[in-house]
């Protein structure tokens, strides 16, 4: 590990990003994640890569579009209202199967929301957000650290898998800071023989394109497609257990609100209840394996989320609905306290609330 | 020190309040600590209240955000009626006495009024009165003590301000000599 440094998580994934290869960004200032493209203004100039602030968001992701489809690697980042300004282009780079990162520091919404942390994309990441069959690679970071470190991934997956990577993170992980490594992750490189890289005369013409107007060829493109994502959901699921082993509460939650909910385990066991947390770090592939093993031995569930009851949705999915699933939220920028999800696992743990 | 200290920062957008944490912050991290940086963002880093939560500690950390501080140091009135209450009992509470007149209402938590903003003027240092307050922290909060300060100080006095080096360790020093 190289010397850690304090930067605040926004900065983390700007610098780890440039580490991995990325020499393009293509963004928009938006509170909370404008550090992402101040820090790439400074440093970009400096390494030969380009920074540039489009006009809107539309913009941005469509230069995104441009650069993946010449191979090379290429981020853009938001928060959630310039999100969904992208989602056509990442919906367009999904038709495309062109590899990008795009990052989401989200704030309250619906609408222009607020500015203050939220955790209510997480159906527009995981779910789509644009138009068509596709998926996103949507990874959560609770920690400065993996801010860097989910980075370094982010890319990895979006090459190798040819798709988005998404990292879904919120006001108060870009904002905070905390001693970090930036040596955080390999770099691989990957063949990429579909790039627009020129000819040279030597070879037939690339072609990148989402349009097929004959449906049995669209049909066939969504099929391969979901090949891929089988294998993506078969070998790249990542998630952290804490305190899982005799666990009878199975604690479900990610980013900022999986820091909160471990104070409130730790008070908890403290107090004889047997509490534990399921943290997944990938939402898309979502975990699905542990929490339904876990439905095996726990006796209820609570979902710990900045929105108002969404991934609450995929636990319940993943254990067929065969333990109650408590939701335990704060939304519009409020965080759950310790105070509150301590309380949810008591209520829980005495079982009134079924 | 205990085993983590939760310091909760807050004054006017403008005095430094963030800055005083980061110093905080990276002296823990010098010290082979666990720490968290937190600030307020948004319209009232710009004239409002800010604050920021720091929390340094021997144990990994949790949640980042400090709602119930051990130190509270308050550098405006408003941000003292804010978060008076919040401190846990056993606490302790730093105010900038040249901006707030108010004294402390509650009985279970140690309060120490210090003149920061006055110091700062007289010792024609005027935009260091964080750092003032902040010497006095390092005295009184166990676990603190005034090593490492330079080093700390030079990972977050930009190297385009190099020279406000000394100033910034002038007013540490003043405020860990201050004797109420």
């Amino acid at each position: 590990m190289s010397e850690k440094v304090l930067m605040k998580g926004n900065e983390a994934i700007a610098e780890a990003a440039i580490r991995a290869g990325c020499n393009h960004y293509f963004g928009y200032p938006i509170t909370p994640q404008t550090e992402v493209a101040a820090y790439m203004a400074k440093r970009m100039p400096k390494i030969g890569g380009t920074f540039l602030q489009a006009e809107s968001e539309v913009s941005a992701i469509n230069m995104v579009i441009g650069v993946a489809s010449t191979g090379k690697r290429v981020m853009t980042s938001s928060s959630s209202p310039g999100v969904s300004l992208k989602a056509e282009g990442i919906s367009y780079l999904a038709g495309c199967d062109l590899p990008a990162v795009v990052v989401n520091v989200q704030r309250g919404g619906p609408g222009l929301g607020g500015i203050q942390p939220s955790q209510s994309d997480y159906f527009q990441s995981t779910k789509g957000g644009g138009h068509g069959d596709y998926r996103n690679i949507v990874l959560a970071p609770a920690s400065v650290q993996e801010m860097a470190s989910l980075t370094f991934k982010a890319f990895d997956l979006a090459d190798k898998y040819s798709m988005v990577s998404m990292i879904l993170a919120d006001g108060t992980m870009g904002q905070m800071m905390e001693p970090v490594s930036l040596d955080a992750g390999e770099v691989n490189t990957y063949e990429k023989p579909w790039a627009l890289t020129g000819t040279n005369c030597e070879r037939k013409h690339n072609i990148v394109n989402s349009l097929y107007l004959k449906p049995e060829a669209l049909e066939q493109k969504n099929f391969e497609r979901y090949e891929r994502y089988k294998k993506i959901e078969e070998n790249e699921v990542m998630y952290e257990e804490y305190l899982m082993d005799d666990a009878e509460i199975c604690v479900v939650s990610f980013g900022i609100t999986s820091r909160v909910a471990k104070n409130a385990i730790n008070e908890a066991r403290a107090k004889g209840v047997k509490v534990g947390m399921i943290r997944p770090i990938t939402l898309w592939p979502f975990p699905k394996k542990p929490l339904a093993a876990a439905a095996e031995k726990c006796k209820a569930f609570i979902s710990v989320e900045m929105s108002m009851g969404q991934m609450i949705e995929d636990i319940e999915l993943a254990i067929r609905c065969k333990k109650p699933v408590l939701l335990c939220n704060r939304v519009g920028g409020m965080i759950p306290t310790p105070e509150e999800v301590l309380a949810k696992i008591q209520e829980a743990n005495e079982g009134g609330a079924f | 020190m205990s085993k983590s200290c939760k310091l909760l920062f807050a004054g006017f957008g403008g005095q430094g309040i963030l800055f005083a944490g980061k110093f905080l912050a990276y002296k823990g991290l010098i010290e082979d600590k666990q720490v968290s940086w937190l600030p307020s963002y948004g319209p009232e880093m710009r004239g409002g209240t800010a604050n920021c939560s720091v929390i340094i500690s021997d144990e990994p950390i949790g949640s980042p955000i400090v709602d119930n501080p051990d130190v509270l140091i308050a550098m405006n009135l408003p941000s003292l009626e804010k978060y008076e209450n919040a401190v846990v009992s056993g606490g302790k509470i730093f105010v900038d006495s040249t901006l707030i007149n108010k004294k402390v209402e509650r009985t279970d938590v140690d309060v120490y009024y210090i003149p920061a903003t006055q110091m700062a003027y007289d010792n024609n240092i005027k935009t260091l009165a964080n750092m003032i307050i902040t010497g006095k922290v390092l005295k009184e909060v166990d676990g603190f003590s005034m090593d490492n300060i330079e080093a700390a100080l030079k990972k977050v006095v930009s190297a385009r301000k190099i020279e406000l080096l000394g100033v910034n360790e002038t007013a540490i020093k003043s405020g860990y000599d201050y004797a109420e």
